[in-house]
């Protein structure tokens, strides 16, 4: 909350990413299969944004269509402003130029997101050389290095002529995030950027993020299923179910008071490590499946919360000030603490 | 210990780099011998393979080890020389025709849509042909020759490369590095020829090296059959063809026969070998 406020206003009046109804779904068999129905997310400069929700919740793919990275066979629809420009619609020639520039994004799997046959070195210099033409390939051989310094991987004259295979998971995602700053952009999208690293190098990537989110004052937008990375390294948390955000908020006020069933259940199912208790708390069921979402709200068939009202009538999104929540009940949900999260927790998992 | 007693007992061995199979060996040595006939055949070949060399129709002896043909040439002379027609119009063929497969195999299943359906068609249609009766249909049209016989063959054989491209590019499409090339902001011709097709060669190579025999096979034959070489060009397939009309002077046909048998054998060989290296599941 006090970080809201020291910033508060003036970040509010000029996004550097806003997207808006942003909808994106697969034609099969004739149908529309809906996959993201409708991502309201806004990302300020120098801001971290967490998004959070399960697989196949639409997190990366609303993020990856908002990039003009979707499959063939999607269908785009809504509106991404970038810095004041439409972003869906453009033509593919711009949206190449824009990639890999002012956005830019690292993958979840570092070893299989870097070409096998191919240098570390020359692929940082192709990132390079393939958005500022007049550079010299002796100008982008030093940029390499001083990159490959800034991302903290020593003896960066050796390592450059490596290929990935001779790199360990850690220092892959190190290169990974050499190629994505190596055009100064403002936006860094990281999908899952820990999920395939042990703990111990997850902390040391994510300060490196973090550190250069400070030096190069890029916008970080964190992609995860991880509450504890969000947890520690997110400004703001956007929780998406069935393709909507349902439910946003500070970083700090979303933990100590979530609003929305689901997001209390999925802090509810963090293990903790002093608990007793032989079996871990789960949301029970499963996410729906993309051409059978239940009518009204799509968590109601999990939700332990439900009303009549919650099978019938979608619900619309509730402002609690800088805190939004798509649930009929976010206002009278009880009070959550420690002690209504225990008492979640104990719940039978009906799974 | 029983780890030493494990490296003591193999201490006699040669040890061999591991891509030297026997077979890969083997398979050297030939195709080394039939390349060395290729360039210089005048080192091998004791007479002139189109003058008279002696008798006709004498049988192996001592001064033609294999032989003379109805016309008097030295069959031997005459086999060592026909490799120069041979390898040359093998690997024009297998070169040419991955080459033209490769690229569009890759385009096929890059694109994919209708571009790519329309070729994968093709290929189907044209693979559905027996490959020597599409060659010799496409060799008549075009007329006898050598160099109409490696055109008709380049006909037959570039859909296979196709096929086995497309296969490759369809799954290294979906790859990791390919999705984040696309997203660093490359476009189609960087992505396709930097970051697919540089991971897609091994099957290709492998097969085009099998090829090889495969074609000298196929040229032969189409010579057998008056569609190749002319004479008096000491093709191994037209020396077969004139041997079998003196069916009794068996020695005509023997020397280019064991030429097209051991030079296919030997670039088998060299294929399985190659294959045996690279894919890891096929070796022991």
């Amino acid at each position: 909350m006090s970080v809201a406020d020291a910033k508060g206003p003036a970040s509010a009046s000029e996004p550097l990413l806003r997207i808006r109804d942003l909808k994106v779904g697969f034609s099969s068999h004739g149908k529309t299969l809906p996959a993201v129905r409708g991502l309201d997310v806004e990302l300020s400069k120098g801001e971290v944004l967490g998004i959070v929700g399960e697989s196949g919740s639409g997190k990366s793919l609303g993020m990856l269509a908002s990039l003009g990275l979707q499959a063939r066979n999607a269908v785009v629809s809504g509106s991404v402003v970038f810095k004041g420009q439409e972003l869906i619609g453009r033509p593919r020639r711009d949206m190449r130029a824009l990639r890999g520039s002012e956005i830019s994004m690292i993958f979840q799997d570092p070893l299989s997101s870097l070409n096998p046959v191919m240098t570390v070195g020359d692929q940082i210099r192709e990132a390079l050389l393939l958005h500022t033409k007049s550079m010299t390939k002796a100008q982008a051989t030093a940029r390499v290095l001083e990159l490959l310094q800034l991302v903290a991987i020593p003896q960066p004259d050796r390592r450059i002529n490596q290929y990935p295979h001779e790199f360990s998971g850690g220092m892959r995602q190190r290169v990974m995030i050499a190629m994505a700053i190596a055009n100064n952009p403002e936006l860094l999208v990281a999908d899952e950027p820990t999920t395939a690293l042990d703990v111990t190098v997850q902390a040391q990537i994510m300060r490196m993020l973090r550190d250069l989110k400070e030096k190069l004052g890029l916008a970080l937008i964190l992609i995860t299923h991880d509450l504890g990375v969000v947890a520690g390294h997110a400004d703001r948390v956007a929780v998406i179910y069935a393709g909507l955000v349902i439910e946003e908020a500070e970083v700090r006020e979303l933990f100590a008071n979530p609003r929305h069933p689901y997001t209390r259940g999925l802090i509810a199912s963090i293990p903790k490590l002093t608990a007793s208790k032989d079996k871990l708390y789960s949301i029970p069921g499963a996410p729906p499946m993309l051409g059978a979402l239940p009518e009204g709200c799509a968590f109601h068939p999990r939700c332990s919360f439900a009303q009549d009202v919650c099978r019938k009538v979608a619900p619309a999104t509730i402002e609690l000030g800088r805190h939004r929540a798509s649930c009929h009940f976010a206002e009278t949900l009880p009070p959550w603490g420690e002690s209504a999260r225990a008492a979640q927790s104990e719940e039978p998992a009906h799974g | 210990m029983p780890l030493s007693s494990v490296q003591a007992s193999s201490p006699a061995r040669l040890r061999l780099p591991e891509w030297a199979s026997p077979a890969f060996l083997v398979g050297g040595v030939v195709v080394l011998f039939w390349l060395v006939a290729t360039l210089f055949p005048t080192w091998l070949a004791p007479y002139d393979p189109l003058k008279l060399a002696g008798r006709r129709l004498q049988a192996p002896n001592a001064s033609y080890l294999l032989g003379t043909d109805a016309l008097g040439r030295d069959v031997l002379s005459r086999t060592i020389h026909g490799a120069q027609h041979s390898l040359p119009i093998a690997l024009l063929v297998v070169v040419s025709a991955v080459v033209i497969g490769s690229a569009a195999g890759a385009i096929s299943g890059y694109r994919g849509g209708i571009i790519g359906a329309a070729i994968m068609r093709l290929v189907d249609i044209t693979l559905s042909f027996p490959p020597i009766l599409l060659a010799m249909a496409v060799a008549a049209s075009l007329g006898p020759g050598l160099g109409n016989a490696a055109i008709a063959m380049v006909v037959v054989w570039w859909p296979v490369y196709a096929r086995l491209m497309r296969a490759q590019v369809l799954e290294v499409r979906e790859r990791e590095h390919v999705e984040a090339a696309v997203a660093a902001g490359a476009g189609h011709f960087r992505i396709l020829t930097k970051h697919i097709l540089p991971l897609c060669w091994t099957p290709i190579l492998i097969s085009a090296t099998m090829d090889l025999g495969q074609v000298i096979l196929l040229a032969a034959s189409l010579s057998f059959i008056g569609l190749g070489a002319t004479p008096p060009t000491p093709e191994w397939g037209a020396m077969i063809s004139d041997g079998a009309t003196f069916f009794y002077s068996w020695w005509i046909a023997f020397g280019p026969g064991m030429a097209i048998l051991t030079a296919v054998l030997g670039f088998n060989f060299i294929g399985d070998g190659l294959r045996d290296y690279f894919d890891p599941r096929s070796s022991k």
